[in-house]
């Protein structure tokens, strides 16, 4: 066991050298899956076998980060022995918290494994003051992760209240829109979903078109965006995609913006959030290193009294463009 | 094989709200209506009011009742009409997870909101008072079979007609498309019976918006599969209101369960009323959610 600090910086490590860039770079905590469904991050290419989780382990006890191991899919029926193994693998292998989503899953760690740290996944999407107290006192959960639509205010309340539960907040990277967890838009258009395979607009089902100049991107056959010729052509998430209703075409759901919460550090440190989450394991690590580095200086620049630098992150947002996202009550 | 008429999903004015309730407590074939925003907090000052004179009318009628709670509740005024939909005294319908904490264990129903996938989260729910449970439409028919297996006392419901609900968001959509902020909305969602209508820019069909919640654009519609989950020991298949007919498709599905008319007949029924959308069932079989009862795949 690792200790936890006041204001930890959690990093996304998708593969086990992003998991050693994040740690290197100056991540507090990482947190990461196993190569199956068992995790959010369900993509070709990513995650860890089971020795590679228990080597990344050790990476990072030795270098004084902790690891959060995400188990944050919701179990097939009639195959729930993928996640509890999951669960039990996780455990022996020294991870220093689970994060889970699926209720099955919080009980069958609870009582396997009492002793065990479990945070609540923002898949889970607890946003209430009551949500928080069902998993904290039916479950002890010692950290929620809150969903990315709530403003400061509500932030400040919900940590209020949960405590002793922990609060963990997304700082940076993609932003959904929709109640994480309670979407479905993913396997309306393409029958994958994140609850149940891990994935988002798969990348198995986009496909571009070039016509008139003008390149159409679609997921599962539905035109998510249209880009003009030069126009740089972005990933055609479904939910920041540009639709028509009303009589008017616009970015309907969310435009194509980041997350990017670096300036609002010190009220979150304020608030008492225990947990700032950098999200992006399919992140190459030459990204996810910067982006670790940028919020790493930010908050020691903030333990010494100084403030952060808003801007140093601005290239690495998608499409160039980042908000703040609710956290400044921009939705009301 | 039992039928529930679902909560209405979206912002009808009072008047033909309560004109609806009149005519399912007349005339619909079903077995228990669910009452209740779901959706919107801003609708309710409209509606509660009538709210216990609905259910009263309803249950006079023999229909059994259920009080409907909100699906995202964020402020505390709405975790506070959850509590009072507990305290007045009728089964209650769950839709977020705050509203099983506030129940303390008492019976109630579980809507289609929280996500029950497997055995061992239906039976969490089950220790925690759930006695009835209206699975999510994004389960394929083998799962829905597979937890009816393992369902032990608690009685399981597939949505099975009228528009998917899909996602919510803290966001309200009907606002932002009328470039109107969530708080002075105006309560524009009224103008969409059905929900809003939202297209891709090459004019496919998609979607629905209905304030915070967005649906699909089909018309979910579980005819083939009511055979199947008759067989797998679902208990009762949910009809969600849309504008159309809600007596008529009542008596489709009626037909089905009793196996009284065949897929076709039903199909045809269906067919025939003025629907949002296409029928589909893509869900059911494993497929993308959008795909339509006469897509192979």
């Amino acid at each position: 066991m690792t200790a936890r600090r006041s204001l930890e910086l959690v990093c996304p490590a998708g593969t086990p050298a992003g998991l050693r860039a994040a740690v290197d770079a100056g991540a507090h905590a990482v947190y990461c899956g196993f190569r199956d469904e068992t995790n959010a991050r369900n993509f070709p290419g990513l995650n860890f076998d089971r020795a590679e989780m228990r080597e990344g382990i050790a990476y990072a006890h030795a270098r004084g980060a902790r690891v959060l191991v995400a188990l944050n899919t919701f179990m097939r029926v009639g195959a729930i022995e993928t996640w509890t193994r999951a669960v039990d693998d996780a455990v022996a292998a020294g991870a220093d918290a689970l994060i889970l989503a699926d209720i099955g899953l919080i009980a069958y760690a609870r009582d396997a494994h009492p002793r065990q740290r479990l945070h609540l996944s923002v898949q889970a999407a607890a946003a209430t003051p009551e949500a928080i107290a069902f998993y904290r006192d039916r479950f002890g959960i010692a950290r929620v992760v809150l969903p990315r639509v709530l403003t400061l205010d509500e932030i400040a309340r919900l940590t209020a209240a949960a405590a002793p539960c922990e609060t963990e907040v997304f700082v940076f990277g993609g932003m959904c829109v929709m109640a994480e967890g309670r979407c479905l838009l993913s396997s309306y258009a393409t029958g994958k979903s994140p609850n149940q395979n891990g994935v988002c607009s798969p990348p198995s089902h986009v496909a571009y078109r070039e016509e008139n100049g003008a390149l159409t991107a679609t997921l599962g056959g539905f035109t998510i965006e249209q880009f003009g010729r030069g126009e740089p052509a972005g990933y055609p998430t479904l939910c920041k995609g540009r639709f028509a209703a009303n009589g008017a075409t616009s970015h309907l759901f969310e435009d194509p913006v980041s997350l990017n919460a670096l300036e609002l550090l010190p009220r979150l440190a304020e608030i008492g959030v225990s947990g700032l989450k950098i999200e992006g394991r399919q992140r190459g690590r030459a990204y996810v290193a910067a982006v670790v580095r940028a919020f790493r200086g930010a908050l020691d620049a903030l333990a010494q009294g100084r403030a952060p630098d808003a801007g140093a992150l601005r290239a690495l947002t998608e499409g160039q463009a980042d908000t703040t996202g609710a956290y400044r009550k921009a939705w009301r | 094989m039992q039928l529930t008429l679902g909560p209405v999903l979206f912002n009808w004015p009072t008047e033909a709200w309560q004109d609806f309730y009149a005519r399912i407590a007349d005339e619909a074939d079903v077995d228990r209506v669910i009452v209740g925003e779901v959706v919107c907090s801003k609708r309710m000052p409209f509606r509660d009011h009538a709210i216990a004179a609905v259910l009263e009318r309803l249950a006079r009628a023999g229909k059994e009742v259920v009080y409907a709670t909100l699906a995202l509740p964020t402020l505390p005024r709405e975790t506070r009409a959850i509590r009072e939909a507990i305290e007045a005294g009728y089964p209650v319908e769950a839709n977020d997870i705050a509203t099983v904490h506030l129940l303390a264990g008492a019976p109630h129903v579980v809507g289609p909101y929280l996500n029950i996938y497997n055995e061992a989260a239906l039976a969490a729910h089950a220790a925690l008072g759930a006695t009835r449970v209206c699975l999510s439409p994004e389960l394929p028919l083998a799962a829905i079979e597979g937890l009816a297996a393992r369902a032990g006392a608690v009685a399981l419901e597939v949505f099975a007609f009228g528009r998917a609900p899909l996602a919510l968001s803290a966001r309200c959509y009907h606002a932002r498309a009328h470039g109107l902020p969530k708080d002075a909305c105006q309560f524009v969602c009224e103008r969409d019976a059905d929900g809003m209508d939202v297209a891709t820019v090459t004019g496919q069909p998609f979607l629905a918006v209905n304030g915070i919640q967005t649906l699909g654009h089909g018309v979910t519609a579980a005819i083939r599969q009511v055979d199947a989950l008759r067989a797998a020991g679902v208990d009762a298949l949910r009809l969600s209101p849309q504008s159309c007919d809600m007596v008529a498709v009542a008596r489709v599905f009626r037909g089905l369960a009793e196996a009284r008319i065949d897929a076709a007949a039903a199909e045809a029924a269906l067919a025939a009323l003025p629907l949002p959308g296409p029928l589909g069932d893509g869900y059911l079989r494993g497929l993308p959610g959008a795909r339509r009862l006469q897509d192979a795949e």
